[in-house]
């Protein structure tokens, strides 16, 4: 008909159907629940009485926190997870929320959760939240991970955080401690996705299989599961955590060192397609079972004396 | 001038209304949980939950 109506339909401003489930997925669930438990394994442990309200308010904070980190890393990768087949089922790239829409949903939650910890827990918690969000969305996301193989490694400091940031919400100051729940978790995350190869090659992504090739990437996660066993064991003989711990993180860790070096030697693609998966299912499984030993030994202390 | 009809705008489809208004509950829900922490912390800290040094 007209030139007129033909623009008013060009522009008509999108209208969204996104779905309160869409939203969910930006703040990565699966991420926030591996967050939320290493972070109340760093309340339990923290000395000192935390009131349950205030520990609920912590861990809550945390954990949208850990979404917001998510949501913001999603606004910012729509390209890249639009060539993923892991990630091309996400909100973004199926094209149920825009960029923009993410980017303000995740602003809105990083600034309440922040602000939240703050000003309803210390600040001390507050700002390691913040820099928690910063790590991972500004140095991970926008600057080390389209540039480094090694963007797996540094960037693992932000999910290494959440324990850290529980301890300030239940103390006020930081210690020994948590830094030690942060090395652990710093040097699980490279066995864990240093091999995630095929689909970051496409989507021009440099990961360590991509550059470096796989047999120096087999090297690189059996050197970091070396190191992990022996931080995890650390505490112990240094007279941090107790023997039950330590016998638990030897025996766990034997378990990770067999499957790193399973890893090393089977090279052919379906053998060492097999070796990879089975140490990543057993590496969660590793983390989980660590802490909740480290928990449950921290919380039997707290008890037997009531007991006996 | 009167007889004129009123312009349409812009007419959302059932679904977007469906999808806009359970967005709009869930930020409700939120926003209620931000009361109730807010309301819960004070009684636990004391009415000085803002009034402390940093």
């Amino acid at each position: 008909m007209s030139v007129v109506d033909h623009n008013a339909i060009e522009l008509a401003p999108r209208i969204s159907e996104a779905d309160v489930a869409d939203y969910f997925a930006l703040l990565k669930p699966r991420v926030m629940s591996l967050v939320v438990f290493t972070a109340l394994v760093g309340l339990v442990i923290a000395p000192g009485h935390v009131h349950p309200v205030l520990a609920i308010t912590a861990l809550l904070c945390i954990a949208v926190g850990a979404g917001a980190s998510g949501a913001l890393n999603m606004a910012l990768e729509g390209d890249i997870d639009a060539l993923m087949s892991r990630t091309a089922n996400r909100p973004i790239p199926r094209g149920r929320i825009t960029s923009p829409e993410a980017m303000a949903f995740g602003m809105t939650l990083a600034f309440f959760s922040v602000l939240t910890l703050g000003i309803l827990v210390n600040w001390i918690a507050g700002s390691l939240l913040a820099f928690t969000i910063f790590f991972y969305v500004v140095v991970y996301t926008m600057w080390l991970k389209r540039r480094t193989a090694q963007n797996i490694v540094i960037g693992g400091a932000a999910g290494s955080l959440p324990p850290v940031v529980a301890w300030a919400a239940a103390t006020g100051s930081l210690s020994v401690e948590p830094l030690l729940l942060f090395l652990i978790i710093f040097f699980w995350t490279p066995p864990l996705a240093l091999f995630r190869s095929d689909d970051y090659a496409r989507a021009g992504v440099p990961m360590l299989p991509v550059v470096a090739g796989p047999d120096a990437t087999r090297l690189q996660i059996l050197l970091y599961t070396i190191v992990l066993v022996a931080v995890a064991a650390a505490p112990w003989p240094l007279g941090y955590f107790d023997a039950i711990y330590g016998i638990a993180s030897l025996i766990l860790g034997a378990g990770m060192l067999a499957l790193a070096i399973n890893v090393y030697r089977r090279r052919a693609r379906a053998e060492s397609l097999r070796a990879t998966r089975k140490l990543f299912a057993f590496s969660i499984l590793y983390l989980f079972a660590l802490f909740a030993t480290l928990a449950l030994e921290v919380a039997f202390r707290a008890i037997a004396p009531t007991i006996w | 001038m009167a007889d004129r009809p009123e312009p349409d705008g812009i007419v959302l489809t059932e679904a977007q209304k469906r999808s806009r208004r359970r967005r709009s509950i869930a930020i409700a829900l939120a926003l209620g949980v931000l009361v109730v922490l807010f309301f819960a912390v004070t009684l636990v800290k004391g009415p000085a939950v803002l009034n402390r040094p940093l």
